[in-house]
């Protein structure tokens, strides 16, 4: 934090830094940032609730997020999104506070060509059918 | 240095300062312009978008609040196709919360019941989305009901730029934004929060009112703008 | 390792290109790389170059190897797989076999390229290889021996117009930041946020030639009288982000960027912001606000950026293609560039083309190709078995356009006027199983759960929109609410505040423009003839009724 000076338009970037740091964005973390960088604490948390990137929950231990961008839809995300909907539901994951694995869905990752692709835990798949992407999750 | 600009608004002749908004000249000239975000003494923000007009020469609709005057504008600030979007306008209001008149502090005495009086809107043509929405009633003095809020932001400007706590502000985005204090906790337990009230008496319908009013007995709230105003004015 | 022959060494003999964006990333092209290091090695084939390159073009048969000495591009070099390399390692040995001939196969020798020219080419990760063609020529003769009046009338001469959207002149908008005071500094700023989902192409060029996007910044900054300047990517795409990253580092170490540029008094900075997942922060106002570090909320626009933009300073904002357009202007001249193109969309257009095509990934033509040049001819056409049914540009903000358009010429006008747009330039094909009204509800969803939430109609409308194209998919719909539809889209376009809102509905109207009969089927049918709709599905948790 130091590196980028304390100043409010900051924000964003020191936001990005705590989450890579911590996993998460909690009241503690955030009224931190907001003091050194004399944002507002209300405006820290408008801030990290507007962007999709930025969590204020603990991360689960794994991670899969699916594309439904335009080529990721027409060529079938929803059912890879079902497809992992049911493995968590069949492993009752969903209630669990410590998750195994937590589902998103992102729009357009850039690879369209790979339609369509999810990342799990950071590495990028594509061509994927729902069977196929629920052996990469169920190999975590 | 703000110069005299000349234009026309609804055919009439004006005169205006070169930095007014065109909301200001009508003002100034007798015509009204319905408003609901703009509030004299905070800057304006062009997000309920009640005030729009047509300018000719723009294919755009124009926010009067947001919209400098120029030389030789012709402005019409009321056309069948003006009337009807503002009626859609308010109707989304409505229909995007839960608002229920009858049991509400501000009956009477709301800004966005008496647009929907003005405009004739007796029925909604969309349903009703019926959020789940928490009333916040953590203040000592004050409550907050999210129930009825239309996100003005008029609260969180006038707490930032009049009251300079910056206790308010938005969270969230679309139709899952929230007005929120501090970090999201209850307005009770801001740090920020002056209980100086203004937020209370700037909100244009029963979202932010104060504890122990009955219902209906209206806000002291219209001379308080000029207060604001005269703030806003030594400021500069 | 390095692409560039050490000074003095003999120049490889040939030389195996080996993608390294990401899409061949994905599919294992660095370890093909260093697979292939490892066969050449072991093939004692001293004389060849194993180089890692930015994109080739041909996406979805990654990974890509090039070997440019026979023009021979290789699809499907799979890292797990020595057998998919034999053809290519007999190619660097010399014989001619097996890949696809750049020169005679229409995907490659159909496409003009001008953005592209170093994608594929260059290592994106390495200075020398950009310098060693030709980069920093420009910024160094602006800088050293042109007046930023020259430079702006360049490219007013050009013609160019701004790739990221609506199509402004790129020229004309410089002219007016150059001409504004700017007592207290004015900004660059280079929109990276393609947010369009479906679109790639400039996450491509940043990957293949980052280098190239940061000299048109800082010959725009010569230009305008600007000192600093922000490339805002997206946070969606982090190798673009280090490969930019790095290239500012190596930039500022050869002095192309900092405080002396190539040596003159003129001295430009540049910073890297990340985006955080927000599409309405491509839209400019709200751009600068995320770059302030705020909520990505759009503000009403007049004061422009160009008057008022960061920290209230003149700002140009200009596309990632739109900038990297400019080295070459400069170079070859503007005339040369006006030259390519069509009497008022000048130039060449990157598109990302995916979906229901053979070829996808991305290419670059001269504006007024037709659609069906780019379609079929570039593309390939569809998959066999499969009929073309439209094509989608302009992202969420654009429209479908079908079969009888296909002999339409791309450029701005004529986009704009068939009811889509420009837009970046993301180009979606589409066969007969997709469903029109789906897709409509595919964009809508986009939109509403993109809305920033500021205006009402937009915030309200796009949510309202939404459920109406839900009912139609789920067969529950009447004629009362396709009524409701058409009302509210005109509603939101006219009054939204931002592109966002006043777009939503672009994809609603042109849908209903011209696949009007498949709305009526869903409705008065309950049919989805694309058969793509579960007709007669429930609603998800009802409302409930109204008590007020
Ligand atoms: C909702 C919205 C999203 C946009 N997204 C992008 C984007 O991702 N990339 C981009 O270059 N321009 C985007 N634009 C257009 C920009 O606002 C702006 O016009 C453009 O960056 C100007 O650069 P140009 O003149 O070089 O095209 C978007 C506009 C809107 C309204
Ligand atoms: S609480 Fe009142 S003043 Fe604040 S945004 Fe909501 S309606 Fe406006
Ligand atoms: S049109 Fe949508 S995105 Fe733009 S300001 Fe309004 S709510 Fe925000
Ligand atoms: S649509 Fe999925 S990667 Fe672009
Ligand atoms: S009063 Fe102008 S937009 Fe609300």
């Amino acid at each position: 934090m130091r590196e980028l000076g304390y100043r409010p338009d900051a924000l964003i970037e020191v936001l990005h830094t705590a989450q890579e740091a911590f996993g998460y964005l909690d009241a503690q973390a955030l009224a931190y940032v907001g003091d050194r960088l004399g944002v507002p604490q209300s405006k820290a948390y408008g801030v990290a609730t507007f962007y999709s990137y930025f969590t204020l929950e603990p991360e689960a231990s794994h991670s899969c997020v699916v594309c439904t961008g335009t080529a990721c839809y027409l060529d079938g995300a929803g059912a890879l999104v079902s497809a992992v909907a049911g493995l968590l539901a069949a492993r009752g994951q969903e209630a669990a506070p410590d998750r195994w694995l937590s589902l998103e869905e992102v729009r357009c990752l850039g690879p369209c060509s790979m339609a369509p692709v999810a990342v799990v835990d950071h590495e990028v798949h594509g061509k994927l059918t729902p069977p196929g992407l629920v052996s990469v999750v169920e190999s975590l | 240095m703000s110069e005299v600009r000349t234009l026309q608004i609804d055919g009439k002749d004006v005169a205006a300062r070169s930095d007014e908004t065109i909301l200001c000249a009508a003002e100034e000239n007798e015509i009204h312009i319905p408003t609901l975000c703009h509030l004299e003494g905070l800057s304006d923000v062009g997000a309920c978008r009640l005030c729009v007009v047509e300018v000719e020469g723009t294919p755009k609709l124009m926010a009067a609040c947001t919209t400098t005057v120029e030389e030789g504008m012709k402005v019409t600030t009321t056309s069948e196709r003006l009337v009807a979007y503002r009626r859609r306008a308010i109707e989304m209001l409505f229909v995007e919360r839960n608002h229920i008149c009858a049991v509400c502090v501000a009956n009477n005495n709301c800004e966005l019941q008496a647009h929907a009086r003005n405009v004739g809107l007796d029925h909604f043509e969309l349903p009703l989305m019926h959020p789940a929405l928490p009333v916040d009633a953590s203040h000592e003095r004050f409550v907050m009901d999210h129930n009825r809020c239309i996100l003005c932001t008029r609260c969180v400007r006038v707490c930032d730029e009049v009251e300079q706590a910056h206790t308010w502000d938005v969270a969230g985005r679309g139709t899952g934004a929230r007005i929120v204090s501090d970090l999201g906790m209850p307005w009770g337990s801001s740090t920020t929060c002056t209980s100086c009230g203004k937020c209370v008496q700037v909100c244009p319908t029963g979202a932010l009112f104060e504890k122990g009013r009955s219902i209906s007995e209206p806000k002291a709230r219209r001379p308080y703008l000029p207060y604001l105003v005269r703030v806003k004015e030594r400021e500069r | 390792m390095s692409a560039a022959a050490p000074a003095g060494a003999q120049p490889p003999r040939a030389s195996a290109n080996v993608c390294q964006a990401a899409s061949c990333l994905a599919m294992g092209s660095a370890q093909v790389c260093r697979a292939l290091e490892a066969e050449v090695a072991a093939a004692g084939l001293d004389d060849v170059a194993v180089r890692r390159v930015g994109c080739l073009g041909l996406c979805a048969a990654g990974p890509l190897v090039e070997v440019p000495e026979q023009g021979r591009i290789f699809e499907r070099v799979l890292p797990g797989d020595p057998s998919s390399r034999e053809g290519l390692l007999a190619s660097l040995k010399g014989e001619a076999r097996g890949g696809r001939p750049v020169a005679s196969d229409p995907f490659f020798s159909r496409q003009v390229k001008v953005v592209l020219e170093r994608c594929g080419t260059v290592d994106p990760e390495n200075i020398d290889d950009y310098l060693a063609t030709g980069g920093y020529e420009a910024l160094a003769k602006v800088a050293g021996s042109m007046s930023p009046d020259e430079v702006t009338s360049e490219v007013v001469k050009s013609g160019l117009r701004g790739r990221g959207g609506a199509g402004y002149p790129t020229g004309l908008k410089w002219r007016t930041v150059a001409k504004e005071a700017g007592a207290a500094g004015k900004f660059v700023v280079c929109n990276a946020d393609e947010g369009d989902p479906g679109a790639f192409m400039d996450r491509s060029v940043m990957e293949s030639s980052p280098h190239q996007v940061l000299e048109g910044m800082a010959i725009a900054g010569y230009a305008v009288g600007a000192n600093r300047g922000y490339v805002y990517v997206r946070a969606e795409y982090p190798l673009a982000a280090e490969r930019l990253a790095l290239a500012i580092r190596q930039a500022e170490r050869r002095g192309y960027l900092g405080a002396r540029v190539a040596g003159t008094r003129f001295s430009f900075h540049v910073e890297l912001r990340m985006g955080a997942g927000a599409y309405v922060c491509g839209e400019e106002t709200a751009l600068i606000a995320s770059i302030q570090g705020e909520r990505g909320t759009p503000r009403p626009r007049p004061p422009y950026p160009a008057a008022s933009g960061l920290w209230g300073c003149p700002t140009l904002i200009n596309n990632v293609e739109t900038f990297a357009n400019v080295p070459s202007i400069i170079v070859r001249g503007g005339e040369w560039f006006a030259s390519i193109g069509t009497e008022r969309s000048k130039g060449t257009k990157v598109f990302s083309l995916a979906g229901a095509v053979k070829n996808t990934g991305v290419v670059e033509v001269p504006m007024g190709l037709t659609l069906r040049e780019i379609v079929f001819d570039i593309g390939g056409g569809l998959a066999p078995g499969r009929r073309f049914k439209a094509v989608q540009t302009g992202g969420p903000a654009g429209g479908c356009l079908p079969e009888e358009l296909l002999d339409m010429p791309v450029d701005y006008e004529s986009l704009t006027q068939a009811g889509s747009m420009m837009g970046s330039g993301g180009m979606i094909v589409m066969d007969d199983t997709t469903c029109m009204v789906d897709v409509a509800k595919f964009f809508m969803d986009f939109c509403r759960q993109e809305s920033c939430g500021k205006c009402v109609p937009c915030r309200v409308g796009t949510h309202e929109m939404w459920r109406l194209l839900d009912r139609m998919t789920r067969g529950v719909a009447s004629r009362w609410d396709l009524e409701q539809l058409e009302s509210l889209a005109g509603m939101v376009r006219a009054m939204s505040l931002c592109g966002l809102g006043q777009g939503a509905p672009s994809p609603v109207f042109s849908t209903l423009r011209y696949f009007r009969d498949e709305y009526v089927a869903h409705i008065d049918e309950h049919v989805c003839p694309a058969g793509s709709c579960h007709m007669g599905t429930a609603e998800p948790a009802a409302a409930g009724v109204s008590p007020a």
